[in-house]
């Protein structure tokens, strides 16, 4: 098991792309010293670890630093094979399929979401709404498929389409009390709101999530900043 | 059962191409399905109803779509000549540099080409920082994975002979001798057999890419 000092996570707590570095290192029971970034005035240590993105979430092992969510996820799950859960499908074919998905989260869905925060006027809002839940309706469908009955799309235990789309589920929360809509509920998506309990209540997960009233007070925030700024 | 694999692309398709390399590379056979994507096929719609783009690939039935998944589906399914290292460190950073030739450079460089006034003098700043970053990866290096051809090598492909069509198209300077290592990279890559005998007909791409800029550039 690896020393504290020896891993580090720099971070920033709204975060939801932070959120997969630390379940995964969690997941493998590894030790790290989390660092809480103020992105307004980035540390020496995140601009020198990652100087192309300059962004969180960045992990320090040993003397290597590691960007981008889920290339972090993955090198976790690759240092720490021998540690149980597996992270990553050990078939080929279906880390494919969660791979595919994963990306598919950041690439077209994280968009939306972000669009639904963001978005000026209640067309825009709408639009994004939609395919928020366009995105939704996918991944219950996909958890049919994947969880074979089981808790998790990775089956008995969190996997890597769990992280990927779990880190969002209290930003969702956010997106719904603003909207005053369900994107999450029984009716629509029956099987991703148990996932979500489930997830949200995983001894990997729960001591990580940022507390709803906090991040909602900060996604204004940002609303309100993004506004002003000329885009 | 005998191996089927199946390459869904169109003749220009860089992300196509990507495969087409990691297929040959790696000694495999495959029949390759050119689409016309202003009428794409009922096959395409049906293995890749997501995204319904290029490439997929089907093995044994089984399609993957997204160029970056299926070159890290191939390299684990047939273990010769691999794309990636085994070191997770190593993997991490070939994964790292292809995320960003797809999320940071292609978007730029394409924005460079299609757009016109201030847009297009801040995307060609914003290519050229990020070729800068590029340049900085590959300095000392033959391949970006090292002696031999890596993932990243795979996915920055579209340097060699795509980038160049855009500059003879538009007249925009990018990939110039402010980046030496990446020139020289060029040319290490398009020695290769696999990259050589692959690229689509230069002729071809222009009138092609031709148009799409007249499209983008209607004349006044």
């Amino acid at each position: 098991m690896a020393e504290s000092s020896d891993v580090k996570v720099l971070g920033s707590w709204p975060s939801p792309f932070v959120l997969r570095a630390r379940i995964a290192l969690h997941l493998k029971s590894v030790n790290y010293e989390y660092v809480e970034e103020n992105l307004e005035s980035k540390s020496e240590l995140l601009l020198k670890s990652n100087p192309v993105h300059k962004k969180v979430p960045v992990l320090l092992h040993g003397g290597n630093s590691v960007s981008e969510s889920l290339i972090i996820v993955q090198y976790i799950d690759e240092v720490w094979s021998s540690s149980a859960p597996s992270i990553l499908p050990s078939d080929p074919y279906e880390r494919a399929i969660s791979r595919f998905w994963a990306a598919y989260v950041d690439d077209k869905w994280y968009n939306a979401l972000r669009a639904t925060l963001l978005a000026e006027g209640e067309e825009a809002k709408k639009a994004a709404l939609a395919q928020a839940e366009e995105g939704l309706a996918l991944f219950e469908e996909e958890y049919g498929k994947l969880s074979k009955g089981k808790p998790f799309f990775g089956g008995d235990e969190i996997g890597y389409l769990d992280i990927a789309i779990g880190c969002f589920l209290v930003w969702i929360n956010v997106i719904e009390k603003f909207s005053e809509m369900k994107l999450i509920d029984e009716a629509k998506t029956p099987r991703l709101f148990q996932w979500a309990d489930g997830f949200s209540s995983h001894v990997a997960v729960k001591d990580v999530l940022p507390d709803v009233e906090a991040l909602a007070q900060f996604g204004l925030q940002l609303r309100a900043k993004f506004l002003k700024t000329p885009h | 059962m005998a191996e089927e694999v199946k390459l869904f692309k169109t003749w220009s398709t860089p992300f196509g191409l990507r495969i087409t390399w990691a297929l040959q590379l790696k000694g495999i056979s495959y029949e390759a399905i050119d689409e016309d994507l202003s009428n794409k096929s009922a096959l395409l719609l049906q293995y890749n109803p997501v995204y319904k783009k290029v490439p997929v690939l089907v093995h044994n039935g089984k399609p993957i779509s997204e160029s970056i998944v299926i070159l890290e589906y191939i390299d684990e399914t047939w273990k010769q000549n691999p794309i990636l290292p085994e070191d997770p460190l190593e993997r991490a950073n070939a994964r790292f540099w292809a995320k960003f030739s797809d999320e940071k450079l292609i978007p730029s460089v394409w924005s460079a080409f299609t757009k016109e006034g201030k847009e297009r003098e801040e995307a060609m700043d914003a290519s050229l920082e990020n070729l800068k970053f590029v340049e900085e990866e590959l300095k000392g290096k033959k391949f970006f994975g090292g002696e031999k051809l890596g993932l990243a090598d795979i996915v920055f492909g579209w340097l060699g002979n795509l980038l160049p069509i855009f500059e003879e198209v538009s007249g925009l300077k990018l990939l110039d001798d402010r980046f030496p290592s990446l020139l020289a990279w060029t040319k290490e890559l398009s020695e290769l057999p696999v990259v050589k005998y692959n690229w689509p007909p230069h002729d071809k791409m222009i009138i092609k890419y031709q148009a799409l800029y007249e499209k983008f550039h209607p004349a006044k």
